[in-house]
């Protein structure tokens, strides 16, 4: 046989294979759609349903219409009415501060730890890891009691710092993970050949690796913030009304009538709630997933 | 970033991460590690300090408690006095489900005491676990393989699947309780009328259901991530060789996302154990939905100690299935945290 | 290098806490204190009052009030939330640290028991002793621990039974003669009487109506259970029989309060059992259906009224109070004659003083109070003891399966008996 015959066969043969793969690539691109809208709808749809009810008149609660019927504002300025003893507005600040705090602190502190974790050799290491890790198993219904006489003991109850700690408690070792696994693949040359130019450790650390693991630090900041911003079992036992977060306030949220449960404008605070984390998402969505391949996951 | 770094050996992963870096070792490598060792501590130090505030005073308060019997009641005086000294008794009241008697000594926990609640409670503690899990490691993984795909609207996909994500866990018990209500939007567009919170499966579905809802798209983020991390030539080639899809899926994509997932199901595992919020919210509990955390929860409203040491036995529990994971599953999170060596054990 | 300036005051604190904590005393409760109950009887200065959400801006006008006439007793108002629980939580845990900060406190009434029990509450006798001649028999009661009053009645609560004026020309009487009137429910195709069967507290209130109703009672004098009783039976057992044939709908076992209401609402019920409330909502609400048809009634019992279950709030004084003189004066504002109606007029809570049941300006703001006066006077307080968390969750477990059907009525209340005997046997 010779050379030519062979690459005529071969040609023809990959024409073959590439009509029949156009026909699998556009069966599959169907599939795709198909599975994509299965997948927006699931995810969407009880989401949608918070949104119409949001917007529905309290006397039609339980109107099933699934197109928006009976539509009002009225639900958002009862979710930030006071006159029923709810404090929405102040709640929403209150998890903003709470959320913002706990995140820094937590990356803070959690930064040197994984740098130490992923980069240091030192005796007892894994004992460390491992008390993290089981600092993060440990149930939060079992830190309340004691942690409640503690903060009444020192006077902490129902103040910031006494639901900003144990959150810090319950984010910082989801931090330090993360950022652990992303210093552990950083390029440590790098690292080393700021050293031979005649950084410390301490220089090198804050001029090249910091740097680098900006996004990941900023996933890991995302993460830590939502996490703190959803937190409820905590804060619903040592918060008060002028400290209590989002969370909370939503749990608790009264109607004008006792035993009331006023879904509409729980629906609209839900909806208030859930806003900013979404924007947050969309707008930062390639940095939340780069930061996840860089550091979580890899 | 990530694929530039494949071909050199930045570490062993045997060495825990240290650069191992050419030349011998040697005496200063003993130096070193003391300076690095003092180096770690500072470092450490704010880390060790803020979770031994909140949770190693904690644990052994409760401990501590376990062992005291909770405050009785003096017959004459209506008055609570207190308890003193337990010895086991407290644990032998959820394990055993052995209760008071009312001439003094111990009985089986009739029904409708917390005490005789404690297996079912498990049970049912474990059963969401295995269910939920399982649901969002399989919906996860194939929400994620669909993100990973070229389409037009991938992003809106991408967005949307974070929504629930982003919903705070109260909210979503909120809204999912609005769902199921009798008179709510599930029995009217499925056209039933079930009982959701009010009888036993219906209920534990209802809990399932807003669970995976909630918490899927974080796993499929996460598999995400370890998929987007395997090379598109990989699947050329394999392509090349005629390897069909499913054998594509069982011979590269699982292989190489193991070590994320394994990672991600041990942490889901673990906070599905300590699930409260959503069936607190959702069913309070009725209808075999009582978690571990939730009878603890009540329990503390009848006694602390005994709460504790239902606490204790909690904790317990899930040290001893992370355990198993890490043992025996290859869940290597202490050493390696999901990173995986590319691929290189 | 930056790591140890931020260190420190994170150091610093958690020493701080570490040591602070070691020196605060811990553990469980204790009881007595009696050298607390004697201390601060004459005091008078600054006080806080503590209780759940002010919905309907009851008690801040009042603390206005207080506050323009006593400039030296100031009156601080410490808003909870509005979670019941939490609200006892906070109470509990302020008290457990000995907080001479909660002066007044607000106790629902079902844990008037359990703090009494613990000491907390300051007995409301000799000095500390106020009138309640002019209150309802059994608002009383429920603020009565072992023959002493701990608490002061301060608003009440009863169930009504609203039904459909345009299907059934009179309210039935009883029992029985309610649920002879189901066939009418049928033949209008909607469901006949429904209640809050869910399973948390609102059902411990329904199955103890049913059982007061028909003559048993769930404690005894003495605080035992009383449970093996034909009389407990027979009532449990109307709820039972019901569900089963049907007269009280199945989706009953999800409500609670407001799916009730809601379902009644929509014209899907005949009768409803819930609390006053209800009235306002279901004649104003748009999409109400019965805004015309709204009967209202007080509970059937065996042969007479029914023994509804007793709701509201009471006042207590903190043993742990320096101010006590100023605290009893407030309690003794915050229950008179002026703040009761107040509490008519402004919030719709039902007051305790009888006389104000027939005064006819209220009635005509509140159309129900006749019917609730009857109701409140028959009530009965919900199980009066100490351990009141452990046996509400006794009654609500096994109604629970009773009512479905799962456990006979007789086993469910064997296992009520014992369940609540292994929770006071105390361990």
């Amino acid at each position: 046989m010779s050379a030519a015959t062979a690459a005529t066969d071969l040609r023809a043969q990959q024409d073959r294979g590439r009509k029949a793969a156009q026909n699998k690539e556009k069966w599959a691109q169907g599939r795709t759609y198909v599975s994509a809208v299965v997948v927006l709808i699931w995810c969407l749809a009880p989401a949608y349903w918070m949104v119409v009810t949001a917007f529905r008149e309290v006397g039609f609660t339980y109107d099933t219409s699934i197109l928006p019927t009976h539509v009002t504002l009225d639900n958002f300025n009862t979710a930030f009415d006071t006159s029923f003893g709810n404090h929405f507005g102040q709640a929403l600040l209150n998890s903003v501060f709470i959320g913002g705090v706990v995140t820094v602190v937590s990356l803070l502190i959690g930064v040197f730890a994984a740098y130490a974790l992923a980069r240091l050799n030192f005796r007892f290491k894994f004992l460390v890891l491992g008390f993290i890790l089981g600092a993060s198993m440990f149930p939060g219904v079992a830190l309340i009691t004691p942690l409640f006489q503690l903060f009444t003991n020192i006077g902490w109850m129902g103040t910031y710092q006494a639901l900003i700690i144990p959150n810090i408690s319950f984010v910082l070792p989801l931090t330090v993970y993360t950022m652990t696994s992303f210093f552990r693949e950083m390029p440590w040359e790098l690292e080393e050949s700021a050293r031979v130019d005649g950084c410390t450790q301490g220089q090198a650390f804050r001029k090249v690796i910091l740097p680098l693991a900006a996004p990941a630090i900023f996933t890991t900041a995302i993460l830590a913030f939502i996490s703190s911003w959803n937190e409820f079992l905590i804060a619903s036992q040592l918060s008060s009304d002028a400290t209590q977060p989002v969370t909370v306030a939503i749990a608790s949220f009264a109607g004008a009538q006792p035993n009331q449960i006023p879904y509409t404008a729980i629906m609209a605070a839900g909806t208030i709630v859930t806003i900013p984390l979404v924007i947050l998402v969309l707008v930062f969505q390639r940095k939340i997933v780069a930061g996840l391949t860089a550091g979580a996951v890899k | 970033m990530a694929t530039e770094l494949g071909p050199t050996p930045v570490k062993s992963p045997a060495s825990g991460g240290t650069p191992v870096h050419h030349g011998p070792k040697g005496v200063g490598e003993d130096n070193k590690i003391l300076s690095q060792g003092k180096w770690a501590t500072w470092l450490l130090a704010p880390t060790i300090i803020a979770l031994a505030v909140v949770i190693v005073y904690p644990i052994i308060s409760a401990i501590v408690m376990s062992f005291q019997k909770d405050a009785g009641l003096d017959p004459v005086t209506g008055l609570f006095t207190a308890g003193g000294p337990a010895g086991f008794q407290n644990y032998v009241n959820w394990l055993a489900q052995q209760c008071a008697a009312p001439g003094g000594g111990t009985v089986a926990c009739p029904p409708g005491t917390l005490g005789g609640q404690f297996w079912s409670a498990t049970a049912t503690t474990f059963f969401f676990t295995v269910v939920t899990v399982t649901l969002e490691t399989v919906l996860g993984f194939w929400m994620a393989l669909i993100m990973a795909r070229t389409f037009r609207g991938r992003s809106l996909v991408r967005a949307a699947v974070l929504v629930p994500w982003a919903i705070p866990t109260a909210v979503t018990a909120k809204l999912w309780l609005f769902i199921f209500a009798f008179e709510g939007i599930a029995n009217k567009l499925f056209n039933t009328s079930i009982l959701w919170t009010g009888s036993e499966w219906p209920a534990k579905w209802a809990v399932i259901i807003a669970d995976v809802w909630k918490t899927t798209p974080f796993m499929a983020l996460l598999i995400l991530a370890g998929l987007q991390m395997i090379p598109a030539d990989v699947y050329e080639a394999a392509k090349v060789d005629g390897a069909t899809t499913w054998q594509r899926f069982r011979m590269i994509t699982l292989p190489l996302v193991k070590p994320a997932l394994m990672v991600a199901v041990l942490f889901r595992t673990l906070d599905a154990l300590r699930m409260f919020d959503l069936p607190y919210i959702l069913t309070g509990g009725a209808n075999n939905t009582t978690t571990l955390s939730i009878l603890v929860i009540n329990q503390i409203r009848q006694g602390f100690n005994a709460a504790a040491a239902l606490s204790t036995i909690t904790f317990i529990i899930i040290f001893l299935v992370a355990f198993i994971f890490v043992r025996f599953l290859g869940a290597n999170v202490v050493e390696q945290s999901g990173a995986t060596g590319k691929g290189k054990k | 290098m930056k790591s140890p300036k931020f260190l420190l005051p994170a150091a610093a604190a958690g020493i701080l806490a570490i040591t602070l904590s070691a020196c605060g005393g811990g553990g469980g409760t204790t009881g007595g204190g009696g050298g607390d109950a004697e201390q601060g009887l004459d005091g008078r200065g600054p006080i806080t009052y503590v209780q759940g959400k002010d919905n309907s801006n009851v008690v801040r006008p009042l603390v206005e009030k207080w506050n323009a006439a006593h400039p030296n007793e100031k009156v601080t108002f410490k808003e909870q939330t509005d979670q019941a629980d939490q609200q006892h939580d906070d109470i509990v845990q302020h008290f457990q640290a000995k907080d001479a900060g909660y002066d007044v406190v607000d106790v629902d009434v079902v844990w008037t028991a359990e703090f009494a029990a613990k000491g907390w509450l300051q007995p409301l006798k000799d000095k500390m002793a106020i009138d309640t001649s002019a209150m309802l028999k059994p608002t009383v009661e429920s603020g009565t621990y072992k023959g002493t009053l701990y608490a002061a009645p301060q608003t009440s609560d009863g169930a009504i039974l609203y039904y459909r004026k345009d299907l059934v020309p009179t309210a039935p009487k009883t029992w029985d003669e309610m649920m002879g009137m189901c066939s009418i429910a049928k033949a209008n195709n909607i469901g006949c009487f429904a209640g809050q069967f869910s399973k948390y507290e609102g059902l411990t209130v329904n199955a103890s109506e049913a059982i007061n109703s028909s003559g048993g009672s769930v404690l005894d004098k003495d605080g035992k259970p009383s449970l093996n009783t034909g009389e407990a039976k027979a009532g449990l057992e109307n709820l039972a029989k019901a569900y089963a044939d049907g007269n009280i709908p199945k989706e009953a076992i999800t409500y609670k309060e407001e799916e009730s209401r809601q379902a009644f609402q929509d014209g899907k019920l005949l009768f409803l059992r819930n609390w006053p409330y209800v009235y306002n909502l279901a004649v104003s609400e748009g999409s109400s259906k019965v805004k015309d048809v709204l009967g209202m009634a007080a509970l059937p019992g065996k042969d007479g009224p029914g023994a509804s279950s007793l709701g509201g709030h009471n006042l207590a004084v903190s043993v742990y109070s320096k101010n006590k003189a100023t605290a009893l004066d407030f309690l003794k504002f915050m229950t008179s004659e002026e703040t009761e109606k107040f509490y008519a007029t402004q919030g719709s809570l039902a007051p305790v003083l009888g006389s104000l049941y027939d005064d006819q300006a209220l009635v005509a703001k509140l159309p129900y109070l006749p019917v609730l006066k009857t109701s409140i006077e028959n009530a009965v307080p919900r199980p009066v003891t100490p351990f009141y968390p452990a046996v509400t969750k006794a009654i609500q477990e096994n109604a629970y399966s009773a009512i479905k059907g799962e456990k006979t009525v007789e086993s469910a209340l064997s296992d009520m008996q014992k369940s609540i005997e292994s929770a006071s046997a105390g361990q």
